[in-house]
C-alpha cells in the first residue's frame, strides 16, 4: 500500500495542476476513500498522521524550495500553536487551561504561530544561506529549553495532558475517521494553496529571489519583505498542523518540540523532495511506516540510526530526495524504451 | 578572519584599542564604567543596601566566576566551530556530537590507564583523526555546496548520537581527575566581614580555575599559531580567498585537513575538560552544539576573537540567568543572539 500510493503521487511532479495526471486523480480518490478500508490503526496512526507531519514538512518545504531558506524551526512555530491550544483552551494538568471555546482558541493559535514564524524571520532573513540554519536551530534550542525551564507558564519539564478536539456535528474528532478526513482536508488545502502560491507572482519573486537576490534587489522588489512574507505563510501551515499534531497526541511537552523531533521534520522533507509539494508527504508516509514497522526488520532503539542513514544516503547520492530518485528512474526506464542507447549513470549526480 | 583585526594579545592589541576608543569615545566610556562597576562588586566589601538588592555576594562572585569558566569551555567547544567555519564554509552541525565522542573516548581510554591526562590526549587525536577522516572522504567531494555539508553534518549527528546512546548508554559518566586538581583555592576575595572582624574569603575549586587557565592558554596558542607561523599564515590566506592560496602551489586539502583536525581534536579535548567539570551524559551534544551556535553567531563566524569574545558573554549570561532569574534564563542567552544580530547581522567580530 505504501508503495502503491508513492508511485501513484509522486508521478505528478512534472505536470503542472492544470492537467491533471491520472496517477493524481487516483491518489485523490485512493486517499479520499482510505478509511473505508484501513483499520483503525491504519487510518490514525499512519494516515492521519502521515499527513500531519506532511503538512508541518510542507511548510519548510515551502520556505526552502521556494524560497531557499531552510528554517530548523518549524516544528518549533508547530509546537508553539499546540501550546497555545493546551493553554488557552483546557488541558487536563490543571496549568493555565484559560477554558476559551475551539472557535476562538484554534484561530487564535494559528494566528499566533504565524506572528511567532514572522519574528522567526525578521530575525534570520538578516543573514543569508548557511546561518538561516544556525539561527533558526538555535531558536529551536532554546524554545525547547524554555519551555522546560519555564513552569508558569507552559508547565515545564510535564508539559500539558487531555488536550481534546471539540465535538462538532454529534461527531467526535479524535475518532480516526473524522480524524483523518479533518487532517486530509487541512493537508489538501495547504498543499493546494502552496501550489497555487508558487504560481503567483508572489511566488514566483520568491523563487527569483532564492535564485538572485542581488538581481531581484536590483529590479526594485523588497527581498527582505517577500522572505518575511513567506515566514508568514509557512507559519499559518506550521501552526494549523500543530493544532492537528496536539489533537492527535492529546498532549504537548518539551520532548515534543525537542531538537530531535525539529530534525526529523527536516528529514522528513529533504527525504521526501524539496522540489515539490507532494515531496513532504512522500518523506512523511516513508518515515511513519519507518517508525511504526522498522521495529520488525531492525531493534527498536536502534530507530534514529537507520532514519539517520536515509536521511544521509538521500543527501549524499539524491539531493532532490526521493521524488528526484523517482524522476531518475523514470527517466531512465523511458530513455531505454525509446532509444536503445546505454543507461544513464545513476548515482550522485547533481 | 580576525586575525588582522583586534585582539587580546599583548603585540598588536594597542594600536587597535587606541583605534576603538577613539573612533568609539562614547562607548568606550561606557564599557570602561561597566568594568569599574563590575570590579567594584567583586573586591569591595558589599554594603548592606546592596547585599538587600542583590543578595549574598558570595552568590555573585560565584555566579561570575562559573559564568567566566562556562565561557573557557564554551570558548574551547566553539574555537574549532569557527575556525572549521572560516575556512572551509562548513557549518558542521556534528560539532557537539564530536564534543560527547571525545568525553566517552576520554573516559574509556582514562578508565583503562588510570591516567586522566592520556584521557585528554586520546579523546584530542581520536576526535582528531576522525576530522580529517570527516573531511577527507565526506566534505571534500562536495566542496562549494555548503548546505548540502551541513545537512550532511545533520545526519552524522543523528547516527552519532544514537550509536553513541546504544553503546555507552544513558548513564551520566563522572572522570576522575588527578587529586591535586580537586579541592577548592581560597581567593583573594572578601564575601564578608564576621563581626569579630575577621575577612571571609571566597573560595573556588582549583579544577573550575584550570579549566579558564586551559581556555586562556588555547586562546593565546591557536592565536599564536594563526598569526606567528607559517601554516598559520597558509590558513589566513586561505580564509580570504581560497582559489589564490592554491594557485600559489599551496595544497590547500592538506590545509584543510589540517584545520579540520585542529577543530575537531579541540571539540574532543573540551569534551574531556568539559566532562570533568560537569559530567558526561546523552543530550550534552545538542547543549554544546547550541552553546558554539549561539557563540559563533554572537562573536562572528569564523572569527576566533570573535569565539572568545562571545563565549564570555553568553557564559556570563546563561549562570547570572540561572542565579537571578532561573525560568527565565534561557531568554537572556537568546536576547543577546537577537540584540546582536539587529545590531551587527555578521557577529561582533564578523566580517562581512
Amino acid at each position: 500500500m505504501a508503495t502503491r500510493r508513492g508511485i501513484f503521487f509522486s508521478g505528478s511532479p512534472g505536470n503542472p495542476l492544470a492537467r491533471v495526471h491520472p496517477a493524481a486523480l487516483l491518489a485523490g480518490v485512493f486517499l479520499l476513500a482510505y478509511p473505508a478500508f484501513a483499520t483503525d490503526f491504519f487510518t490514525f496512526q499512519i494516515g492521519a498522521y502521515s499527513l500531519i507531519l506532511g503538512t508541518v514538512a510542507l511548510s519548510l518545504m515551502m520556505l526552502a524550495g521556494y524560497g531557499g531558506m531552510v528554517s530548523l524551526a518549524q516544528l518549533t512555530v508547530a509546537g508553539f500553536a499546540g501550546y497555545l491550544v493546551a493553554i488557552l483552551g483546557d488541558n487536563s494538568v490543571g496549568v493555565m487551561g484559560l477554558g476559551w471555546p475551539w472557535w476562538v482558541t484554534v484561530p487564535t493559535a494559528i494566528l499566533a504561530a504565524a506572528v511567532f514564524a514572522t519574528l522567526i524571520g525578521l530575525i534570520s532573513v538578516r543573514t543569508e544561506g548557511i546561518y538561516t540554519i544556525m539561527i533558526t536551530l538555535a531558536i529551536a534550542v532554546a524554545f525547547f529549553y524554555f519551555v522546560r525551564q519555564n513552569y508558569d507558564l507552559f508547565n515545564g519539564f510535564t508539559g500539558f495532558a487531555g488536550i481534546e478536539p471539540p465535538t462538532l456535528f454529534g461527531l467526535y474528532w479524535r475518532d480516526p475517521a473524522p480524524f483523518y478526513y479533518l487532517s486530509l482536508a487541512v493537508a489538501g488545502f495547504f498543499f493546494f494553496a502552496v501550489i497555487y502560491c508558487a504560481r503567483s507572482t508572489f511566488g514566483l519573486s520568491l523563487q527569483a529571489i532564492r535564485d538572485n537576490p542581488r538581481r531581484m534587489r536590483a529590479i526594485g522588489f523588497d527581498v527582505t519583505l517577500h522572505r518575511v512574507a513567506a515566514y508568514f505563510f509557512s507559519g499559518v501551515i506550521a501552526g494549523s498542523a500543530g493544532v492537528l499534531l496536539v489533537w492527535f497526541n492529546g498532549r504537548i511537552s518539551p520532548g515534543s518540540v525537542g531538537v530531535d523531533v525539529a530534525i526529523d521534520i527536516l528529514v522528513i522533507a529533504v527525504v521526501g523532495g524539496l522540489r515539490h509539494p507532494v515531496g513532504p508527504f512522500v518523506g512523511a508516509l516513508a518515515f511513519v511506516l519507518l517508525e511504526n514497522f522498522a521495529i520488525d526488520l531492525i531493534d527498536r532503539e536502534r530507530f534514529n540510526t537507520v532514519i539517520g542513514l536515509a536521511f544521509l544516503l538521500v543527501v549524499l547520492f539524491s539531493p532532490d530526495g526521493l521524488l528526484g530518485l523517482w524522476n531518475r528512474v523514470k527517466d531512465k526506464l523511458r530513455f531505454r524504451r525509446t532509444a536503445q542507447l546505454r543507461p544513464l549513470e545513476g548515482g550522485g549526480a547533481e | 578572519m580576525c586575525a588582522t583585526r583586534g585582539h587580546p594579545a599583548p603585540t598588536g592589541g594597542d594600536a587597535v584599542m587606541r583605534q576603538f576608543i577613539e573612533r568609539h569615545s562614547f562607548w568606550s566610556l561606557v564599557i570602561a564604567v561597566a568594568a569599574a562597576v563590575f570590579l567594584w562588586l567583586i573586591f569591595a566589601v558589599w554594603p548592606d543596601w546592596l547585599q538587600a538588592g542583590l543578595g549574598r555576594k558570595k552568590t555573585f562572585v560565584n555566579t561570575f566566576l562559573n559564568g567566566l569558566t562556562l565561557g573557557g569551555l564554551y570558548f574551547l567547544v566553539a574555537s574549532g566551530f569557527t575556525l572549521v567555519f572560516g575556512l572551509m564554509r562548513n557549518v558542521n552541525l556534528a560539532h557537539g556530537s564530536m564534543y560527547l565522542l571525545g568525553a566517552y573516548l576520554g573516559y574509556e581510554a582514562a578508565e583503562a590507564t588510570g591516567n586522566w591526562f592520556i584521557g585528554l590526549a586520546v579523546a584530542f587525536l581520536a576526535i582528531a583523526v576522525t576530522g580529517i577522516l570527516l573531511q577527507m572522504l565526506i566534505f571534500r567531494h562536495m566542496e562549494g555546496d555548503d548546505l548540502r555539508q551541513t545537512l550532511v553534518t545533520i545526519g552524522i549527528s543523528i547516527i552519532a548520537a544514537d550509536l553513541m546512546l546504544a553503546v555507552w548508554s544513558g548513564t551520566t559518566y563522572q572522570f576522575t581527575p588527578p587529586e591535586w586538581l580537586f579541592g577548592a583555592a581560597e581567593l583573594p576575595v572578601i564575601s564578608a566581614v564576621r563581626s569579630s572582624g575577621d575577612a571571609v574569603y571566597i573560595k573556588y575549586p582549583i579544577y573550575r580555575l584550570t579549566v579558564l587557565g586551559v581556555a586562556v592558554a588555547v586562546g593565546i596558542g591557536l592565536w599564536l599559531f594563526l598569526n606567528r607561523t607559517r601554516i598559520g599564515m597558509m590558513i589566513r590566506a586561505g580564509v580570504n580567498d581560497r582559489e589564490m592560496l592554491a594557485a600559489t602551489g599551496v595544497n590547500v586539502q592538506l590545509v584543510f585537513a589540517l584545520v579540520f583536525a585542529i577543530g575537531a581534536g579541540l571539540a574532543g579535548f573540551a569534551g574531556v575538560v568539559g566532562g570533568t567539570a560537569l559530567s558526561i551524559a546523552p543530550g550534552e551534544d545538542i547543549r554544546y552544539l547550541l552553546a558554539s551556535l549561539v557563540v559563533v553567531i554572537v562573536g562572528g563566524l569564523g572569527s576566533v576573537t570573535g569565539a572568545a569574545i562571545g563565549a564570555l558573554l553568553i557564559g556570563l549570561a546563561e549562570q547570572f540567568g540561572l542565579a537571578y532569574f532561573p525560568t527565565y534564563g534561557v531568554v537572556l542567552t537568546f536576547l543577546i543572539m537577537v540584540v546582536v544580530l539587529a545590531v551587527r547581522p555578521q557577529g561582533i567580530m564578523g566580517q562581512g
